[in-house]
């Protein structure tokens, strides 16, 4: 059965930048909204976010907002378009005080004011040294951003949709008119037909095997919109955090490091030293994530292991149970390990997409490396490319850019709708979508999706991941492929209507396969190392031929075309990177 | 790896069986596995048709609540060297059950809705942040851990007996903002919770708090909000 529903502005997820854009559209009475997302609101990954969220507030030390915008084009490698930083930069004190006003319950100062600390790449007077900036609730951080804005969503009374999921984009006339959700509950098909439609719809750190991304982060938004013609930008950037627990993946905050934690080798060494001489285990996290691996690969690894210590044992208990309490639990659930006493197993760990669908600093979907825009379509948060992160986003850095780009998403939104049409859909706005799913259905012999799946992970992990070089992408291209010819014949065990999550697994892993074919192309075009992206075989940055923005491009046929876009440099002039 | 055993309460609603029943699955885990990862591994490799909602798979985000050997847990929280190698799992008890150990949290959510669970204060702000001490801060800091699990809610008799019962989660997410100085509005709370179908419904039995996952104190949180009441109706 298929429904039909009609709104001036929809919302595809509910993370920090979804819910932020949906506040800014419910202030307008008059404008008819709805929020889709294929979980509740509350289970977003935003909720995940543990560190911080940065903004210049200077409550304890002096902080501008000019020395937050050149840490962050530094901590770019030169790569982030530095109007749309100066943006994010200038916007951050006043969204963070909007956010207070909401409700957000931030960690406090003895004086009573929003508390900060240090956190990797973020520093006074151009990089002299680490300044207090990360503006945190705990660690914390993203569950009472998660859990605020979906409170200010309740008292506007916004519409939800929850677990519907979103599976296909409807255009007309080169414009977006709505989509098609999945009601998982029922298994019908809803068509929604809107004047504008914000991609809110998170990361994909599920394309490998260790990662801190929830199993929700399928990037469904970025492959649904690269399907329909959109490009994807910068997919060869992806951020491998330093510090995830080992073999699990699961995120140990910066803010352990910020506290004061340090990172130590089989030899006990503080190895950052060598690697970072003023930032030391604050530089920023590709240059961490390296000398980690470097440290692994020169055989330094706690037992020749895998795995280096994050040692928080000289904080006290006091600074680790008040200031870290959720990393304490989850060392002592997942590892039996006491942070207060034990030194906690880390190895890197996937956990970030610079890359994504390419927005203006609007928000609005850019159609080309031209910077055409595409009416009615926009994107924001983790999905999105602005680009404010270029090759290496830093912490806290994710969060501010949810708040300021998702409400400027959601006010140039409310001002489109203000006087566009609703426009006519597409004959048979199902009729594709429909016809992958009963494919995907009818199939009943074959492999599981779990088994493409691990081998997608495992494969993407060893040779796209914190360091690369050309054969290794290689042969991760061509398996991704011959993994995509396999997920044709894939089996799907639950044939029912009533919430198949098989299903959805299996289209979602659809969703994995193609950002990781997106990002292994990328990643084998671009021969230089820069920010996450480490060629061995091209181990120098190059600015000569390389300062610009990677679009890729489904074509014709399934080919990727890739096509490049300058940067927009104003006030600083690319640097050697130093930390 | 070792052994286990995983009984699961399975309904199927599309299915011809009219009720829920036990169905074994004899996997092979390892001690530090997380129970999610076992109901992961059947789901992947054994049987696709079984189904759990789960996200974060680190306690964070609420979907995962079930019982587990007759507790209410979170599947990705509890590991398999705890809970032996015969493992039931079951959907939590007096939400009206979808397929398997999905349950409908509707109603859960509404219930949550009707504290009006947001800071209220239209007064003026001022430029910068509203200010508030550490000691204010810590007042509610235990209430805004709250991930909306239910899995307190689904452990309390007296929901059981009553589904009307408002139940532990709302009640804890009102204390978060009764007690925090910021807001203006405690009062409104305070009448919904006074209502019959409010906090007196609790019989400090303490089975929320053992069940929490976050480690809420919720029923001390519950008796906070009994005496604000009281406090205010007596002044
Ligand atoms: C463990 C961890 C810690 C972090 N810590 C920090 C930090 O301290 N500071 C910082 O700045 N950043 C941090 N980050 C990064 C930051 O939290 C994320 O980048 C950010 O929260 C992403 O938010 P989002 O709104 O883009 O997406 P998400 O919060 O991931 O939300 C995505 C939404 O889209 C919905 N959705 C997805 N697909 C569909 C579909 N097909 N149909 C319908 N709905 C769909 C989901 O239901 C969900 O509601 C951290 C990330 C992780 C993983
Ligand atoms: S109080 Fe605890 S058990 Fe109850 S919903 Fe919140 S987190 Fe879950
Ligand atoms: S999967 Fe998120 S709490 Fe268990």
């Amino acid at each position: 059965m298929t429904h039909t529903h009609t709104y001036d502005a929809l919302v595809i997820g509910a993370g920090g930048a979804g819910l932020m854009a949906a506040i800014y559209l419910s202030r307008n009475p008059s404008m008819k909204t709805a929020v889709i997302s294929k979980l509740y609101p509350t289970r977003s990954h935003t909720g995940a976010a543990q560190g911080g969220i940065g903004a210049a507030l200077g409550n304890l030390e002096e902080d501008s907002p000019e020395w937050h915008a050149f840490d962050t084009v530094k901590g770019s490698d030169y790569l982030g378009d530095q109007d749309a930083i100066d943006v994010m930069c200038n916007e951050a004190v006043d969204v963070i005080i909007e956010l207070e006003h909401m409700g957000l319950p931030f960690s406090r100062t003895p004086d009573g004011r929003i508390a900060q600390r240090p956190f990797g790449g973020h520093s006074h007077h151009f990089g002299q040294g680490p300044v207090r900036r990360s503006c945190y609730a705990a660690d914390r951080t993203g569950h009472m951003i998660l859990q605020t804005l979906y409170q200010n969503c309740i008292k506007n009374d916004v519409d939800f949709f929850n677990e519907f999921q979103v599976v296909d984009m409807l255009m007309e006339d080169r414009r977006c008119c709505g989509v098609v959700a999945y009601h998982v509950d029922s298994g019908d098909l809803h068509i929604f037909r809107s004047k504008a439609v914000l991609w809110a719809t998170g990361g994909f750190g599920r394309v490998w095997s260790i990662t801190s991304n929830a199993v929700a982060g399928t990037g469904d938004g970025a492959a649904i919109t690269f399907r329909r013609g959109i490009p994807l930008e910068d997919m060869e950037f992806y951020q491998f955090h330093p510090t995830g627990i080992y073999k699990l993946g699961i995120l140990i905050t910066e803010g352990v490091r910020g506290e004061g934690g340090v990172l130590r080798n089989d030899n006990g060494e503080r190895f950052m030293e060598r690697y970072a001489p003023t930032m030391k285990d604050l530089a920023s996290r590709d240059v961490v994530s390296r000398a980690i691996y470097q440290e692994m690969i020169e055989g330094r690894g706690i037992g020749g292991r895998r795995f280096v210590y994050l040692d928080a044992t000289h904080l006290g208990a006091e600074v680790v149970e008040k200031k870290l309490p959720d990393i304490t639990d989850f060392c002592r659930t997942y590892l039996g390990v006491d942070p207060v006493k034990q030194p906690i197993p880390i190895q890197p760990t996937a956990h970030y997409a610079m890359g994504g669908i390419p927005t203006d600093i609007n928000g609005q979907v850019v159609l080309d490396e031209n910077g055409t825009l595409l009416p009615g379509c926009y994107a924001a948060g983790e999905a999105a490319c602005v680009s404010v992160h270029g090759a290496n986003r830093l912490g806290t850095n994710s969060l501010l850019d949810l708040v300021v780009f998702g409400k400027r998403a959601g006010l140039a939104m409310a001002e489109y709708c203000a006087t566009a049409d609703i426009p006519e859909l597409p004959s048979d706005p199902t009729g594709p979508i429909a016809a992958e799913l009963e494919r995907l259905l009818a199939q009943t012999t074959g492999e599981p999706a779990a088994k493409i799946r691990e081998e997608m992970q495992n494969t993407m992990m060893d040779f796209v991941g914190v360091y690369r070089e050309q054969a290794g992408i290689q042969k991760a291209v061509d398996k991704v492929r011959e993994l995509q010819d396999r997920y044709r014949t894939l089996v799907i065990m639950d044939k029912g209507k009533r919430f198949n999550l098989d299903l959805l697994e299996a289209w979602e892993l659809g969703n994995l396969l193609e950002l990781a074919e997106v990002t292994a192309v990328s990643a084998l075009a671009r021969t230089e190392s820069r920010g996450a992206h480490s060629r061995e075989d091209f181990p120098d940055r190059d600015d000569a031929n390389w300062l610009k923005h990677t679009f890729a491009y489904r074509r014709e046929g399934g080919r990727i075309e890739l096509r490049y876009k300058p940067v927009t440099i104003t006030r600083f002039q690319p640097k050697e990177r130093v930390y | 790896m070792a052994k286990a055993t995983i009984r699961i309460l399975r309904y199927n609603p599309e299915g011809d069986a009219a009720a829920p029943a036990h169905q074994d699955f004899a996997i092979d885990v390892e001690p530090t596995d997380r129970v999610l990862d076992a109901l992961n591994h059947i789901k992947w490799y054994v049987d696709g048709t079984l189904t759990f909602r789960r996200s974060c798979a680190h306690g964070i985000c609420g979907s995962d609540a079930m019982r587990i050997n007759g507790v209410n847990r979170l599947a990705c929280k509890v590991l398999m060297r705890d809970v032996g190698s015969r493992v039931t799992v079951e959907p939590l008890m007096g939400f009206r059950v979808i397929k398997d150990l999905v349950v409908d949290m509707d109603a859960f959510f509404a219930q949550y809705r009707s504290v009006l669970p947001y800071l209220i204060n239209d007064s003026r702000p001022p430029e910068r942040e509203r200010l508030q001490s550490p000691e204010d801060r810590e007042r509610f800091d235990d209430t805004t851990k709250c991930i909306l699990c239910a899995a307190c809610t689904t452990s309390c008799p007296s929901y059981w007996a009553n589904e009307e019962f408002v139940g532990p989660a709302a009640i804890v997410n009102a204390h978060r903002f009764i007690f925090d100085s910021r807001d203006s509005a405690p009062g409104e709370r305070l009448e919904i919770l006074n209502n019959r179908e409010g906090v007196w419904r609790c019989r400090t039995i303490f089975n929320c708090s053992e069940a929490c996952p976050r480690e809420i104190k919720v029923t001390k949180a519950i008796g906070e909000v009994k005496r604000a009441i009281l406090y205010r109706q007596s002044t």
